[in-house]
């Protein structure tokens, strides 16, 4: 069962840009916009080492990590080939431009 | 549809691969499943070698993880050895009875330890080297016993030797032939190896023939006993005496067989539903015993599986090196010569280096090194090449170096490798296929280029070239190429070039406009061309293109650098490397106030404070800012620093005024963003304490004036900054520093610094826009100045403007 949590309007996260949402437990969460305003939610840790995925540039459906360049695929947190790897993925929805995450 | 069933029997180091390449090219196609005598995942088996000998563990050698065959959709039955194929049916059949059907077979059964047919073959304590079983039975014997005897002194032979020996066993290695590694080695060279073997610990008896080994009172074996009644104790007998292909069960159920399973070029059996890749299989006559080929049956027979039906397996040419740390053996094709062939050798038995290089018509066909293998990959490319070495031979066994130009101490050799010459023997690797993984994808250190390329991930020998290949490519990494059509990134097919171009041309102002007009493949281009095409239009129109921070890597847009925990470090600018009583006490709170942990003073005269969280940068920045300080864009693709000496101000041999003359450059490229960094120096005098020899623009105080000099780099790969005029006055210098730098801002490709700009387009070119054209010098030098009028400081441009927010993160309350 999710829980919606409603977390900022969509126009508060920049186009190809991304939020970071602070959790109390559970490490945080990057929310990103892309150019088609679709929005996607990511554990904000990239599975080569760790790196903020938040932080790195936007492009298609994907996020090309800060450290050292690996590109994760936004809308399932797969590492694209040949790097191998994932990290979790959140479901969040967007209604009035507004951004809800599932909790 | 279901989907066809391929199975593999032998779940090794071939078939494995040959599954690899197959869900490389057409992934789901098949329903796969595999069988496995041995209870482990596949794993690299050459390298049990530094397992015994206690330099890897049994984890770090396993190659698939069982993880790997569940998303690949695979079935695997480990432990389970196949008993039958049914042809006719179409199915095996393991010994427990698992059964499965296939509408391809795949049988990569590998090879057996030769056991010599002599009595007490089957004692306990008498096992041959293949798999993890026996290694951890000898890194067992080695615990608990003393006495170990290797029968055969070839390449696993010794390997298994030298892990004893380390394993603390007194170890002796019977060989029949009258010096090692015979089938390796000519004579000279295994004398040589058997010496430095010596040397450490090990004990020889060539040319020897064991006659029968003898049961102890445990029942374990006890001794060996040779022909001619010598007898030494033996509590550990390891039969390196050769491999047999393991053929039996492909033979049993009717498969042609002649000294292994015969397949055609294609790698099928003569059964067409039945292909057989590896050590199993017997190729016009060969069967193979080392990695290297086998992966070429691998990636053919995958091709054919597919269903492409491309590529055919035509043979190889093998080359050896011996896995013995401290030893350096390397040797390739008909290494031993004949009536027809000619040789050089080189033989230095003092420095312990012997090269011999066989010859026919012109043509390297063989080579043993001992000693000093550093040539051996290149030596083996000429080799496959069959280039006609007549021109160069004068100098060939002297290696590479002689014979090219000598380039850059320590990466000579990789530098001037060949795209196409193979650096990675066992699993195919060229040059050309490593860098062009360092450079899309951003690789830094070996680990990841071995993760990408596969290259140095099986035996390792060539592990030193490709550190060295990715030292000199790092570097290259800033030159987009020196070809001028390169695609930019996978995005387009334009180069830089033709992008910087049509941007003039076209007068295309925004990134949209770019992807537009010059048709690129993805809607919002990559992490590659944003940031280039960023910077190409805001350098090209200046205050008409809006920066984009979207396409800016996170260090420009959160104007600090990114640190491996994911803080950042804020370095303020001290003009010239000066500061003030004020600007270190205003350092020193905020230091305290945001819990900096690391303080620090940089290569580049200022103070780093390193490890500010994300959150706190606009606060920190604010503090610096009220003290009067700005942003130091020591993260930046921009002006970083201009380094001074003290100058005639203090200096006693001074001739000019360095510091001010640094802090007016500084102050004049302030907010400068250019293809690359761009660092300035200046020293008072050519004793050049500022190290302006090494910098993008040197200046150079002198009685009569200043030197410049121009495209130094002392990061990856030194560079020395070359003479670009004398000058009289600061005025001067502002200005042809300035032309320069502005001219490199138009023309350099993006990640390109000026030493490499200035090798694209040759120094001649660069003074005959500078120097001899006045006119030209001073339109640059305006232009510079005027893109640069308004600069404002990145800080506090990114507090009171929009951007703001990407520093808040948003809180969920639980
Ligand atoms: C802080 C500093 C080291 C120090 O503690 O002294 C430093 C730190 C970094 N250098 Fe450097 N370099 C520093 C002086 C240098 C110098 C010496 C100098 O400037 O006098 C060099 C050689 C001179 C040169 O550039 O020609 C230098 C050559 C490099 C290079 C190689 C550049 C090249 O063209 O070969 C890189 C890699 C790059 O830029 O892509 C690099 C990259 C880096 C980065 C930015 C790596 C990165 O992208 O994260 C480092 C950031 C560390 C961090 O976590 O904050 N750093 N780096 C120095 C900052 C100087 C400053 O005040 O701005
Ligand atoms: C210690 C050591 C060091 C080596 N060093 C090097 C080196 O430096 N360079 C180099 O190029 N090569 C080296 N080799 C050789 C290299 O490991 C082999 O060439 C390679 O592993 C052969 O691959 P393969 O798939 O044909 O056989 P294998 O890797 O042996 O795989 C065959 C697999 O099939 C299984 N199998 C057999 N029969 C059945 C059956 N009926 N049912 C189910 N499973 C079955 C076996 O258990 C085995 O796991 C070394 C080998 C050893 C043992
Ligand atoms: S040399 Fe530069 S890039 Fe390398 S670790 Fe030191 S600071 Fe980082
Ligand atoms: S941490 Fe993301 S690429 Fe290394």
């Amino acid at each position: 069962m999710s829980n919606w949590k409603l977390i900022c309007k969509l126009d508060d996260i920049p186009q190809l840009g991304s939020r970071v949402v602070q959790r109390q437990s559970g490490g945080d969460i990057a929310i990103f916009r892309n150019a088609e305003d679709e929005v996607f939610a990511l554990h904000d840790k990239c599975p080569h080492k760790s790196g903020p995925l938040s932080q790195g540039i936007v492009h298609g459906r994907r996020v090309t990590c800060p450290l050292h360049g690996w590109n994760i695929g936004l809308e399932d947190g797969h590492a694209v080939a040949p790097d191998i790897g994932s990290c979790s993925k959140f479901d969040v929805k967007v209604e009035n431009g507004e951004v809800f995450l599932a909790v | 549809m279901s989907k066809p069933r391929l199975v593999l029997i032998g779940n090794g180091m071939a078939g494995v691969r040959t599954v690899e390449e197959l869900l490389k090219i057409k992934p789901d196609h098949y329903d796969i499943t595999i069988f496995g005598a041995e209870p482990h995942p596949n794993y690299n088996r050459i390298l049990l070698s530094p397992v015994l000998a206690g330099e890897m563990t049994i984890q770090e050698i396993v190659l698939n993880e069982l993880d790997w065959y569940k998303e690949n959709k695979i079935t695997l039955h480990t432990g389970k050895q196949i008993k039958t194929i049914d042809r006719i049916k179409r199915k095996v059949i393991a010994e427990d009875g698992t059964e499965e059907e296939y509408d391809r077979l795949l049988i990569a059964t590998g090879s057996t330890p030769f056991m010599l047919p002599i009595p007490g073959n089957d004692l306990p304590g008498v096992i041959g080297y293949r798999d993890i079983k026996d290694t951890d039975e000898m890194i067992d014997a080695a615990a608990k016993h003393k006495h170990a005897v290797v029968i055969g002194g070839g390449l696993l032979g010794l390997e298994a030797a030298n892990g004893l020996k380390l394993r603390g066993m007194d170890v002796t290695v019977v060989h029949l032939g009258p010096w090692l590694l015979e089938r390796q080695l000519d004579e000279v060279a295994g004398k040589m190896l058997q010496r430095s073997l010596e040397d450490k610990g090990l004990k020889f008896l060539l040319e020897t023939q064991t006659e029968a080994l003898i049961q102890g009172e445990s029942g374990r074996v006890a001794a060996i006993r040779f022909k001619g009644g010598m007898q030494i104790p033996a509590d550990l007998v390891v039969m390196a005496a050769g491999i047999r292909p393991n053929y039996a069960l492909a033979e049993a159920s009717g498969i042609y067989c002649n000294r292994g399973i015969v397949v055609n070029d294609t790698m099928q059996t003569y059964d067409p539903k039945v292909y057989a890749v590896g050590e199993c299989v017997s190729h016009r006559g060969i069967a193979y015993g080392l990695v290297a080929p086998l992966f070429e049956q691998a990636k053919v027979a995958a091709n054919h599986l597919a269903g492409y039906g491309i590529g055919r397996y035509t043979g190889s040419v093998t080359s050896t090196k011996l896995k013995v740390t401290g030893i350096d053996l390397f040797s390739a094709g008909d290494y031993m010569g004949g009536k027809d062939t000619e040789e050089i050798v080189l033989n230095d038995p003092h420095g312990g280096v012997y090269k011999k290089l066989v010859i026919k018509d012109n043509k390297l066909v063989g080579g043993v090194m001992y000693g000093d293998t550093a040539d051996g990959p290149w030596y083996f490319q000429l080799l496959k090449d069959k280039r006609d070495i007549h021109d160069i031979r004068d100098s060939l066994i002297f290696g590479q170096n002689l014979v090219g130009d000598v380039g850059h101490a320590g990466n000579s050799k990789a530098a001037e490798m060949a795209d196409s010459a193979e650096v990675c023997g066992c699993n195919g690797v060229t040059k050309g296929t490593i860098v062009q993984a360092i450079k899309a994808k951003g690789l830094f250190t070996l680990d990841e280029v071995k993760k990408h390329t596969k290259a140095a991930s099986s035996c390792g020998s060539c592990a030193g070239l490709v550190e060295q290949i990715l030292a000199s490519t790092i570097g290259g990494a800033y030159t987009p190429a020196s070809s001028d059509t390169k695609p930019l990134c996978a995005c387009t097919d334009h180069s830089h070039k033709k992008v910087r171009e049509t941007i003039v041309a076209q007068h295309l102002t925004t990134k949209e406009a770019v992807f537009a007009f010059m048709e690129w493949k993805t809607p919002n281009g990559c992490d590659k061309c944003r940031p280039a095409i960023n910077y190409y239009l805001i350098s090209t129109f200046p205050h008409e293109s809006k920066d984009d921070p979207q396409s800016r890597f996170i260090n420009e847009r959160a104007h600090a650098n990114i640190q491996k925990d994911g803080t950042y470090s804020v370095v303020p600018r001290m003009w010239g490397g000066l500061t003030t009583p004020a600007e270190l006490r205003a350092i020193a709170d905020a230091a305290e106030k945001y819990n900096v942990p690391t303080v620090k003073v940089t290569g580049g005269q200022r103070i780093d404070l390193l490890g500010v969280k994300k959150e706190d940068l606009p606060n920190i920045w604010a503090d610096l800012n009220a003290a009067g300080m700005v942003s130091g864009h020591a993260y930046g693709k921009s002006i970083r620093t201009v380094k001074t000496c003290v100058g005639a101000e203090h200096c006693r041999f001074g001739t000019q005024l360095a510091m001010s003359m640094g802090v007016k450059l500084e102050k004049m490229l302030f907010d400068m963003y250019a293809p690359h960094k761009v660092k300035l120096a200046v020293s008072g005098c050519p004793r050049n304490c500022a190290e302006a020899g090494i910098k993008d623009v040197g200046v150079i105080g002198v009685d009569s004036g200043y030197e410049i000099y121009i495209g130094g780099n002392g990061g990856i790969k030194t560079e020395v900054a070359q003479f670009l005029c004398k000058v009289k006055s600061d005025e001067e210098v502002m200005e042809y520093s300035g032309a320069f730098l502005q001219l490199y801002r138009e023309e350099g490709w993006y990640l390109e610094r000026t030493c490499h700009y200035m090798e694209r387009v040759g120094l001649d070119y660069i003074k005959g826009k500078i120097l001899e054209d006045e006119e030209a010098r001073k339109a640059y030098y305006f232009r510079l100045l005027d893109s640069l009028k308004d600069a404002k400081d990145p800080w506090q441009t990114s507090r009171e403007e929009q951007p703001i927010k990407q520093f808040i993160p948003i809180k969920l309350e639980a």
